[in-house]
């Protein structure tokens, strides 16, 4: 009985949780967008700097989802192999996200492939989509909630070259993804590149790497500096917020690598809008619980 | 100066406006995307409203209902954010010809076949900032009309009366120029000079 009331009350956190990260953007992403409105020069862009912000304040005021598109939710699940809860986690999650959808209330967006038949409930087939790591010896979970919304997953891709044909070759992938389909997004973008062995894995990387807050930097010094190179290369090409011009273009850059197989250099991209919605919360074996990226919010 | 446009809106109206402008829109303005553009361009069937002089948004909002007790039913605009309008460009022209419709608010740009309906209408195309759903909902007054309710809350019309409705950035003018067309060259020009610089830099097999 005592075990049904704590699934009850995990259930709920998560499920509130997920509410929150879709009406309030976490702390580092809109520290950086007001630091990019205040170096901004460009008047339409700061123009339209201000009318994201003033979305923002709304949005909390009148306890709405900020953006119409609330995604399909994603999670990246680091579970101690001692939380009390590592059984039924999976089923929590998904029942989170249902609870979610009600309360928040986010838009119906899972639809069955091949059925092509939405659920109306934002569940499915593997949906909410997660993400498993064990963590040996922790009692605790620690969760990033992600919105994939439709327009910042579009530009997603990968290709896996020779290693002939170099990191030159990942630059100008990530280069050309940005002027074609990253203009749509929704800039200033956060983007996530991940790089490694098999479509597969560089695919994962890229996804992961969006979780990272905004400014952290790769542990590899030399990954790190692409990083940065990055930023100040897709920064030049002055994209914008929206795509109409503007003194930045990124949010940030993050890399995450993984060695690789001699013959193979594998690279993905993926691209988080401005309203980069993610959300990190830790859940001890007590359920108390820490909001990573929402400090000072209370569920 | 704010400029505003009233619906409906004339040909005169959007002589002085040009790619770049920011505008906002008083009056009527009604959700129209994928299918709506299908029924009447491919299908033959006719809209249940007049667009002449009007105003369209690519946008699937998110609208509460609630029924009344003389059965009617009351519309409350919750979220309503702009939708990538490429989606629509291969219907728009002629959605234009055959509509009057003179102000089309989305996000992202659109291609030859706006800019044609553009000049032809004359029409304009507008970007409202995209993710900035619960702001242009508060600028909704009214949701006065619902047509087309089969098909769902994303794709009805939902015919709103709005009170400076906006930004909206001009992003087609009348005579049918093309601001992200514009913007792509340069930045595909800018992209190639720091992918020249970036080369350099990435020799990490060798």
């Amino acid at each position: 009985m005592e075990n049904n009331e704590n699934l009850e009350r995990l259930t709920n956190i998560v499920a509130d949780f997920t509410s929150l990260v879709g009406k309030r953007l976490p702390d580092d992403v809109a520290a950086k967008l007001e630091e990019l409105s205040e170096r901004e020069t460009n008047p339409m862009a700061q123009m339209i700097y201000k009318t994201m912000a003033a979305n923002q304040e709304k949005a909390w005021e009148l306890n709405r989802p900020s953006c119409q598109d609330t995604g399909l939710i994603q999670m990246f699940v680091s579970v101690g192999s001692k939380f009390p809860y590592i059984d039924e986690l999976a089923d929590v999650l998904k029942e989170a996200v249902f609870r979610a959808t009600q309360k928040a209330p986010l838009r119906h967006n899972t639809v069955e492939t091949f059925d092509e038949k939405n659920t109306y409930t934002n569940v499915g087939t593997k949906s909410p989509w997660l993400y498993w790591d064990i963590v040996p010896g922790d009692d605790r979970v620690k969760i990033h909630v992600y919105m994939a919304g439709g327009g910042c997953s579009l530009p997603g891709s990968g290709k896996t070259f020779m290693p002939g044909e170099g990191y030159e070759a990942v630059v100008k992938f990530v280069l050309d993804l940005m002027t074609s389909y990253g203009l749509n997004a929704c800039p200033p973008l956060m983007v996530g590149i991940g790089i490694g062995t098999s479509i597969d894995s560089a695919a994962y990387m890229s996804k992961l790497a969006l979780m990272r807050p905004v400014g952290s930097r790769n542990g590899n010094p030399l990954a790190a500096q692409l990083e940065e190179e990055l930023i100040d290369a897709i920064d030049k090409v002055g994209l914008g917020p929206q795509g109409l011009g503007g003194s930045a273009s990124v949010m940030d850059v993050h890399i995450e690598n993984s060695a690789r197989h001699p013959s193979v250099l594998s690279c993905a991209v993926n691209v988080g809008c401005w309203s980069h919605r993610r959300g990190t919360i830790v859940i001890d074996s007590d359920l108390n619980y820490e909001l990573l990226t929402h400090k000072g919010v209370e569920l | 100066m704010k400029k505003v446009l009233h619906t409906p809106v004339s040909a005169e109206d959007l002589k002085d406006i040009h790619v770049g402008d920011v505008v906002y829109l008083t009056g009527h303005i009604t959700t129209c995307r994928d299918v709506a553009h299908r029924r009447l361009i491919e299908l033959g069937r006719e809209l249940p409203i007049d667009l002449d002089g009007g105003a369209i948004f690519h946008a699937g909002p998110i609208v509460r209902s609630t029924k009344n007790e003389d059965g009617t039913e009351t519309h409350e605009m919750v979220s309503l954010g702009p939708t990538t309008s490429m989606r629509m460009e291969k219907f728009e022209k002629e959605f234009v010809e055959q509509t009057g419709v003179k102000v089309i608010v989305g996000k992202g740009g659109m291609g030859p076949n706006t800019e044609a309906g553009c000049k032809i209408g004359p029409a304009i195309h507008c970007v409202f900032p995209a993710g900035c759903a619960v702001l242009a909902a508060t600028e909704v007054e009214e949701i006065e009309d619902a047509n087309w309710r089969e098909l769902g809350m994303p794709e009805t019309l939902w015919t709103c009366r709005v009170n400076e409705l906006g930004p909206l950035i001009v992003s087609i003018d009348a005579e049918g120029n093309n601001l992200f067309e514009q913007n792509k060259v340069a930045y595909n020009e800018r992209k190639e000079a720091v992918l020249s610089d970036l080369y350099e830099k990435v020799h990490f097999i060798k």
